[in-house]
C-alpha cells in the first residue's frame, strides 16, 4: 500500500450538477423584478433578507456553537446606519447597504470583547442585554427620532420603480453573498478550526486553534451580514422605530427558521426559509398563533429531530448541495467512486454524529 | 429631589430583582442550562393570579400560593417532558433553543388570551401605606415586605441546600453529575424539581412584581434580563451575591429614572455591561464560569 491510498475529496460529480442549477436559480432570481408583480418582488424582497438573517445566525450558532438571542442589535445599526448615511450625510440610498454593514462589523468588535466573557445560556441573554442597550441609547436620543424614530426620505424619493429594482438585487446580493460567505469559510482553515471549537472547545484550543480571535472573526463577520441585511429590510420598510428595529422577534424568527430547516449546514436556512414563507402564506391570517404555532414547531424539531428538515433528508438519502465537508476515498475502490463511496467526515449537525 | 429616598427605593426593589434571579441561578447551578423562558414564566405566574383575583375576589397576596403550586408543577412537567430528552448528551444548545421556543409562545399565547394591555393586581391598601422614618424619608410596606420576601426566600434555599438531603444531592448533581448517579441519585428527578423550584421561586418574583407595577404579557423578556444581570452582578454561584446584585441594580435603575425618566432600564444595562467589562466574575463567584 502506498501512502496515497486515499484521496480528500470534496467535490463530486452530483454536487457539480448542483452547483450548475444554484447558478441557474439565481440569474432567472436576479430577473425577477423585470417580469413578476411588485407584490412578488416585495415578498421576494423579505424572504432574501429573511435567508441573509438565518445564515448568518447559523453561522454564529450552528457552526461556533455560540447561540445570540441578540442578533436584532445589527439588524437596528443598520436600519439607522442606512438613516444616518442616506438621510443626514446625503449618500446614494444603495450605498447605506454596504456601509450599514460595515459600521455593524466595527461595532461588533467591543461588543464581542464583553459578551465573549460570558458562555452558553448567559452568552446569549448577554447578547439580548446588549442589542436592548443600543436600542435604549436610540430611543433616548432625540436626534435620532427618539422613540418614535425616523423615516427614510431619501430612498422614499428616488421613485418606485428604481427603489424596488435596488432594493430586489441589493437584498438577493446580500442573500447570495451570506451563503457564499459560509460556504467559503468553512472550506478554509477558520471552517474547521470553528467545527473543532464547537464539538471541543478546550481541546481545540490544545490542538493550537486560536479559539478567541476565531470566534470574534464568526461575530464580526455574522454582525456584518445582519447589519446590511437589516438596511435591506429597511431600504423596503422605510419607517424605523426602535422598538420594531430592535424587536426580538427578528431574532425569533431566524432562529425558528434555522431549526426547522436545520441547524450547522448551509441548506438547512435555505429550506427553513422556504417553509417559513409557505406557512406564512397559508396561515398569516390567524395572526400571533402562526408564530405560536412556528415555536411549536421548532421545539418539537430541537426535542426529536435535531437535525432539522435537511438533517432528515441527509440521514435518508446521504445528499450535500454545497460540498464544505472533506470526504475519504480509497484508492482500492473500483467503479464510479460518486457519493455512495465517500464516506464524509462529519462536520456539521449540532453535535449528532452521521 | 431626595436621593436617600430614591436609593432605598432601589435597594428594595433590588430585592424583588434577586427573587428573579435565584431562580435563573438554581436551575443554572443544578444543570448547567440557561431558562430563556425564566421571565416569561414570572408573567404567567402573574396572569394566573389575576385571573383566580377576578373569579374569586381573592386577595392577590393569598393567590401567590396557587401561582407558585401552580409554576411548580408547570417546571417539573417541563423538565421531564422535554428539557431532559434535549439534555441528553450534554448538548447545552438544545435546551437553550427550547426555552427560547416556550418564551415566544408564552408570550404569544398570553397576548392572544389577555390582549396587550396592562394589568395590575390590587392587594388593597397594604399596597400604598407607608411608615415614615424622618420627614422626607418614608419606606412602603409592600416594598418592604416583597424586599423581606426576596432575603427569605435566598436563607430557605440556603439551608434547603446546606440542610437538607435533597440539597446534598442537589449540590452533588451540580457538581459531579457522573458521580452523583453513582452515588444512586436520580439526576432526572433532581432536575425537575430545580426547574420545579426554579418556576415557583419565579412565580413569586411574578406576582410581587406584579402587584408592584403592572405587567403585560411582551414584559417577560425585561424581566428575565434583570434576574439574569442581577446574577452576573452578584457573581455566579452565590445565593447572597444574587440579593447584592440585584440591590446593585435596582439602585442603578432607580438614580437613571431620576436623572431622566426614560434612562432606569438603560442605566442599569450600562452597571451590568461596565462591571461585566472590570470584573466578570461579578462580586462574590464561588464557582468558575463553564
Amino acid at each position: 500500500m502506498t501512502d496515497r491510498a486515499f484521496t480528500v475529496v470534496r467535490t463530486s460529480g452530483r454536487q457539480r450538477i448542483a452547483l450548475g442549477v444554484l447558478i441557474a436559480i439565481v440569474a432567472v432570481g436576479a430577473s425577477v423584478p423585470l417580469w413578476a408583480s411588485t407584490r412578488t418582488a416585495r415578498t421576494l424582497i423579505s424572504f432574501l433578507t429573511l435567508l441573509a438573517f438565518a445564515e448568518m445566525w447559523n453561522l454564529l450558532g450552528g457552526y461556533a456553537g455560540m447561540v445570540s438571542v441578540g442578533q436584532q442589535a445589527y439588524i437596528g445599526i443598520g436600519a439607522y446606519s442606512l438613516w444616518f448615511f442616506s438621510d443626514k450625510m446625503g449618500l446614494q440610498p444603495f450605498l447605506g447597504v454596504p456601509i450599514a454593514g460595515v459600521v455593524a462589523a466595527l461595532i461588533a468588535v467591543p461588543t464581542a470583547v464583553l459578551v465573549f466573557r460570558l458562555r452558553g445560556g448567559y452568552f446569549a441573554i448577554g447578547t439580548w442585554v446588549v442589542a436592548e442597550t443600543y436600542r435604549l441609547i436610540l430611543a433616548n436620543n432625540t436626534q435620532a427620532g427618539g422613540g418614535t424614530g425616523v423615516t427614510v426620505t431619501s430612498a422614499g424619493e428616488m421613485g418606485q420603480t428604481m427603489r424596488l429594482y435596488g432594493t430586489y438585487w441589493m437584498a438577493l446580493v446580500v442573500a447570495v453573498g451570506s451563503i457564499l460567505i459560509v460556504y467559503f469559510l468553512l472550506r478554509s482553515r477558520t471552517g474547521l478550526a470553528l467545527t473543532s471549537i464547537r464539538d471541543n472547545e478546550v481541546a481545540s484550543q490544545s490542538l493550537g486553534v486560536r479559539v478567541w480571535r476565531t470566534k470574534l472573526w464568526v461575530y464580526v463577520l455574522s454582525a456584518l451580514g445582519f447589519g446590511a441585511a437589516g438596511a435591506v429590510a429597511y431600504l423596503n420598510l422605510l419607517r424605523i422605530q426602535p422598538d420594531a428595529a430592535f424587536s426580538i422577534n427578528w431574532t425569533a424568527y431566524t432562529i425558528f427558521i434555522v431549526v426547522i430547516g436545520g441547524v450547522g449546514s448551509i441548506e438547512g436556512p435555505i429550506i427553513g426559509t422556504v417553509v417559513y414563507f409557505a406557512l406564512q402564506e397559508t396561515l398569516a391570517k390567524y395572526g400571533t398563533w402562526y408564530l405560536i404555532l412556528l415555536g411549536a414547531i421548532a421545539i418539537a424539531i430541537t426535542v426529536w429531530s435535531p437535525g432539522g428538515i435537511w438533517g432528515f433528508v441527509q440521514r435518508h438519502w446521504n445528499v450535500q448541495l454545497f460540498p464544505v465537508h472533506r470526504g475519504l476515498r480509497l484508492a482500492e475502490a473500483v467503479g464510479p467512486p460518486e457519493d455512495s463511496a465517500v464516506c464524509a467526515v462529519d462536520e456539521s449537525g449540532s453535535g449528532e454524529g452521521t | 429631589m431626595d436621593w436617600a429616598n430614591i436609593i432605598l427605593q432601589g435597594v428594595l426593589l433590588g430585592g424583588v430583582y434577586a427573587l428573579f434571579a435565584t431562580g435563573l441561578a438554581v436551575v443554572f447551578g443544578v444543570m448547567r442550562i440557561v431558562n430563556l423562558a425564566h421571565g416569561d414564566f414570572g408573567i404567567l405566574a402573574a396572569y394566573v393570579a389575576l385571573v383566580f383575583a377576578d373569579r374569586w375576589g381573592i386577595n392577590p397576596l393569598f393567590l401567590t400560593v396557587v401561582s407558585c403550586v401552580v409554576l411548580f408543577g408547570v417546571g417539573y412537567a417541563l423538565q421531564t417532558g422535554l428539557l431532559n430528552r434535549a439534555m441528553a448528551g450534554g448538548d447545552e444548545m438544545r435546551p437553550l433553543l427550547i426555552t427560547f421556543g416556550l418564551a415566544v409562545i408564552i408570550q404569544n399565547l398570553l397576548l392572544e388570551v389577555f390582549s396587550a394591555d396592562s394589568q395590575g393586581l390590587d392587594p388593597g391598601s397594604i399596597r400604598t401605606e407607608s411608615i415614615t422614618i424622618t420627614g422626607k424619608l418614608a419606606i412602603g410596606w409592600f416594598p418592604l415586605i416583597s424586599f423581606g420576601l426576596g432575603v427569605a426566600v435566598i436563607v430557605v434555599m440556603q439551608l434547603f441546600l446546606s440542610r437538607t438531603k435533597l440539597g446534598r444531592a442537589f449540590r452533588a448533581t451540580s457538581d459531579d453529575q457522573d458521580a452523583a448517579r453513582l452515588m444512586g441519585i436520580d439526576n432526572r428527578r433532581i432536575y425537575a424539581l430545580a426547574m420545579g423550584i426554579s418556576l415557583a421561586i419565579v412565580a413569586l418574583a411574578g406576582v410581587f412584581m406584579g402587584i408592584r407595577t403592572t405587567f403585560a404579557p411582551a414584559i417577560g423578556g425585561a424581566r428575565l434580563i434583570f434576574g439574569f444581570e442581577a446574577v452576573i452582578i452578584g457573581g455566579m454561584g452565590s445565593l447572597w451575591g444574587t440579593l447584592l446584585g440585584g440591590i446593585v441594580l435596582g439602585v442603578a435603575q432607580a438614580i437613571g429614572a431620576q436623572i431622566e425618566p426614560g434612562w432606569g432600564v438603560l442605566f442599569g444595562n450600562v452597571v451590568f455591561l461596565a462591571i461585566l467589562a472590570v470584573k466578570p466574575s461579578g462580586f462574590f463567584a464561588k464557582t468558575v464560569t463553564s
